[in-house]
C-alpha cells in the first residue's frame, strides 16, 4: 500500500472544520491547549473569533460548550480521546447528554496509535464510555474522506455526537466517486460468503489487507466498515451474519465495550452467531511507534488475518 | 416590587419549598430556604424574563449550579407564573415535570440541566461567552453552594470567566456554612471565598443574602461593574424561615413529616402576617 495516499484523521478533522466555517456561521470550536495536536489550529487560523482555547481544563470546556449550545451555537470540543471521553465522562453525560445538547466531541489521538506517549494517553475505552450515554451518536471515521464527511454530517445532525480520530497517518480508502456517508449506515467494502469481518477506524485498512490474504487461502471474507458504532447498522450486520454464519470484529479499542461488544449485543439477542473480537485484549498499551504497536497487539493486516484464519478453521 | 413586597414574595416561595419537599417526602429544603430571597429577587426583580415566553432569545439566563436546591428555583418559577403553584406538590414524583434535580427539557423556565455539583458555572460561563460573541446584552446568573465550590471545575470556570472578562456573568455563592457532613470550614474550608474569586480576576461583593436591600445593592453594583465578572458571596442561614431547620446540616436533604410540615407552615404564615399580609 506504499503508493496509497496517507493522512491522519485528526488532520482531516481540522481541515473539515476550517472548510465548514464559512458554510455554518454558528460553528464554534473549543480546544484545551492542544490546538496544534488536534488540528483545530487550522480552524483557529481561519476563524480566530470562533475558536476558543479553554486552557488545560477539559471539564470546563465541556460545560462552556453546553452553555454555548443552549444559545444556538454548534460547538465542537476537541481534545485527546483520553480526556475528551475519559476525564470528561461525567461532564459529557450530565451537561451534554442528559439535556441532549447540540455539542460535538472531536476526540483525537484515540487508541494505541498515539504511539510513543504510551499508555496514559492511549485511550482504548472511549467508545465503551460514550456509547452508554443515552442519545449519544458515536462515529469512528476510517480515513480522510470519511472523517471530513462525518464532520459535515455531525454539524447537520441535531444532538450530541462523539467523533473519534487518530494521530497516525492512515491510507485513504474511500476516495471514490460513489462514496456516500450517512450516520448509522455501514458500508460493505468487499462482499464475501465465508466470514464477516466488521471493522472500524484504523482497523479498516488492516481488515482489507487481511481479506486479500484470506482470499489467497481460499477464504472469501466479507468486509464491512462500521463507521457509526451507535446507532449500529443492525440490518447490515444481521444480513451479513446470516449469510456467512461467522463474524469477526476488529477495532483499535478494548474488546470490552466497543464495536465488538456492540455487535455481540445485537447478535446475541437477534441472531446468535459465533463471534471473534479483535482489539486490545483487556490490557493497557505502551510506548512505541504506531505501526510497531499495531503489529504487537495484532491489529494490523497480518494480525487480523491470523486471528480470522484461526477462527474460521 | 419594593423591598417589603419582595420579602413577602420570598416568604411565599419558602412556603412553596416546604410544601414541595413535604409532598415529595424527599428533597433539599435547607439550601433552598437559604437562597429563597435570592431566587425571589432574581425572578421578580432582577432578570429580564417573560414567563409567557420562557425561551425569549435575549432573556437573562439563570443556572442553578447547586441543582439539589431545585425546590427553591421551582417555587420561584411557579409563583412567577411559569407553571401552576399547585404542581409543586408533584416534585420528585413519577412522571412529574419537576425532577429531583433541574431538567431543562422538562420544566418551563429552566436554562440548563444541573445537579452534578461543579458543572453549572461552566455552562453559565458558556452562555455569557455566547452573549459576548453575538453582541447581545443579556446577563447570566449562576448560583453555587459554598460546599459546591470545593469542586475543582468551579475554579476552572472562574479562571476562564476572569480571563475572558465576562462582565455579563454574576456568580452567587450561597454561603450558608453547612454541607452534608457538617460545617464547610470543618469538612474542607473554602474560606476566604471572596479572595479566591478576586484572585481569578472577579469583582467581589460580600452581603447578607437574606436581606433584600443588600441583594438589590449588590445586583446594581454587579451591573455597573465593567471588564470583569462579579462574584456575590452571600452569607445566609441554611433553612432560613423555619426555626427547627435553621443552621442544621441535618436539614440539608430531608423532608419534614406531617407534624413538622404543619409547624413550618405555621411559622411561615406568622412571618407573612408580621410582614403585613399578602401582596
Amino acid at each position: 500500500m506504499a503508493d496509497v495516499k496517507k493522512i491522519a484523521t485528526r488532520e482531516s478533522y481540522g481541515n473539515a472544520l476550517a472548510e465548514c466555517g464559512a458554510k455554518y456561521p454558528n460553528l464554534v470550536v473549543l480546544d484545551a491547549d492542544l490546538a496544534g495536536a488536534t488540528k483545530t489550529g487550522v480552524f483557529q487560523k481561519a476563524y480566530p473569533d470562533r475558536h476558543i482555547d479553554c486552557g488545560i481544563a477539559e471539564c470546563n470546556m465541556t460545560g462552556i460548550a453546553a452553555g454555548l449550545a443552549t444559545c444556538g451555537k454548534i460547538p465542537f470540543i476537541s481534545s485527546f480521546a483520553m480526556f475528551a471521553a475519559g476525564r470528561n465522562f461525567e461532564q459529557v453525560r450530565n451537561s451534554i447528554g442528559y439535556p441532549h445538547l447540540n455539542v460535538k466531541i472531536g476526540a483525537t489521538h484515540a487508541g494505541i496509535t498515539v504511539g510513543e506517549d504510551g499508555a496514559t494517553h492511549q485511550c482504548n475505552e472511549d467508545i465503551a464510555l460514550m456509547r452508554t450515554i443515552p442519545g449519544m451518536t458515536v462515529i469512528v471515521p476510517s480515513d480522510d474522506v470519511e472523517a471530513k464527511a462525518a464532520v459535515d454530517a455531525a454539524i447537520n445532525y441535531e444532538g450530541p455526537v462523539y467523533l473519534r480520530f487518530g494521530r497516525a497517518a492512515v491510507p485513504v480508502i474511500n476516495d471514490r466517486p460513489d462514496y456516500k456517508f450517512e450516520i448509522g449506515k455501514g458500508v460493505v467494502l468487499k462482499e464475501g460468503k465465508d466470514v464477516t469481518l466488521i471493522a472500524t477506524g484504523t482497523c479498516i485498512s488492516g481488515a482489507l489487507e487481511a481479506a486479500e490474504k484470506l482470499a489467497a487461502d481460499g477464504i472469501d471474507a466479507e468486509v464491512i466498515n462500521i463507521h457509526t458504532i451507535k446507532p449500529l447498522d443492525e440490518e447490515l450486520v444481521l444480513a451479513s451474519a446470516k449469510k456467512t454464519g461467522r463474524v469477526v470484529t476488529a477495532e483499535e479499542h478494548s474488546i470490552i465495550g466497543g464495536l465488538g461488544s456492540a455487535v455481540c449485543d445485537l447478535l446475541s439477542e437477534k441472531m446468535p452467531t459465533k463471534v471473534c473480537r479483535i482489539g486490545m485484549n483487556d490490557v493497557f498499551g505502551e510506548s512505541g511507534t504506531a505501526s510497531g504497536l499495531l503489529e504487537k497487539y495484532g491489529l494490523d493486516g497480518k494480525g487480523i488475518y491470523e486471528k480470522v484464519k484461526a477462527f474460521v478453521q | 416590587m419594593n423591598k417589603l413586597e419582595l420579602a413577602k414574595q420570598a416568604n411565599e416561595v419558602r412556603k412553596g419549598i416546604v410544601t414541595a419537599v413535604h409532598s415529595a417526602k424527599a428533597g433539599h429544603p435547607g439550601g433552598s430556604l437559604s437562597a429563597a430571597d435570592m431566587f425571589t429577587y432574581l425572578y421578580f426583580e432582577e432578570m429580564n424574563i417573560d414567563p409567557q415566553n420562557p425561551k425569549m432569545e435575549n432573556r437573562d439566563r439563570f443556572v442553578l449550579s447547586k441543582g439539589h436546591t431545585a425546590p427553591g428555583l421551582y417555587s420561584a418559577l411557579a409563583y412567577r407564573g411559569y407553571f401552576p403553584v399547585e404542581d409543586l406538590k408533584t416534585l420528585r414524583k413519577l412522571g412529574s415535570y419537576l425532577q429531583g434535580h433541574p431538567c431543562m427539557q422538562d420544566t418551563p423556565g429552566l436554562d440548563m440541566s444541573s445537579g452534578s455539583l461543579g458543572q453549572g458555572l461552566s455552562a453559565a460561563t458558556g452562555m455569557a461567552l455566547a452573549g459576548k460573541m453575538d453582541g447581545k446584552d443579556y446577563r447570566v446568573y449562576c448560583l453555587c453552594g459554598d460546599g459546591e465550590i470545593q469542586e475543582g471545575q468551579i475554579w476552572e470556570a472562574a479562571m476562564f470567566a476572569g480571563h475572558r472578562k465576562l462582565d455579563n456573568l454574576v456568580v452567587i455563592v450561597d454561603n450558608n456554612g453547612l454541607q452534608i457532613d457538617g460545617k464547610v470550614e470543618d469538612v474542607c474550608s473554602p474560606y476566604p471565598i471572596d479572595k479566591k474569586f478576586e484572585a481569578f480576576n472577579f469583582h467581589t461583593i460580600n452581603i447578607n443574602g437574606n436581606d433584600m436591600e443588600e441583594i438589590a445593592a449588590a445586583m446594581k453594583e454587579a451591573r455597573e461593574t465593567k471588564g470583569m465578572p462579579t462574584a456575590i458571596i452571600m452569607k445566609t442561614v441554611k433553612g432560613k424561615g423555619v426555626s427547627f431547620m435553621e443552621d442544621k446540616a441535618g436539614w440539608h436533604g430531608k423532608a419534614p413529616n406531617d407534624e413538622e410540615y404543619a409547624t413550618a407552615m405555621a411559622e411561615l404564615d406568622k412571618i407573612g402576617e408580621e410582614l403585613g399580609g399578602a401582596n
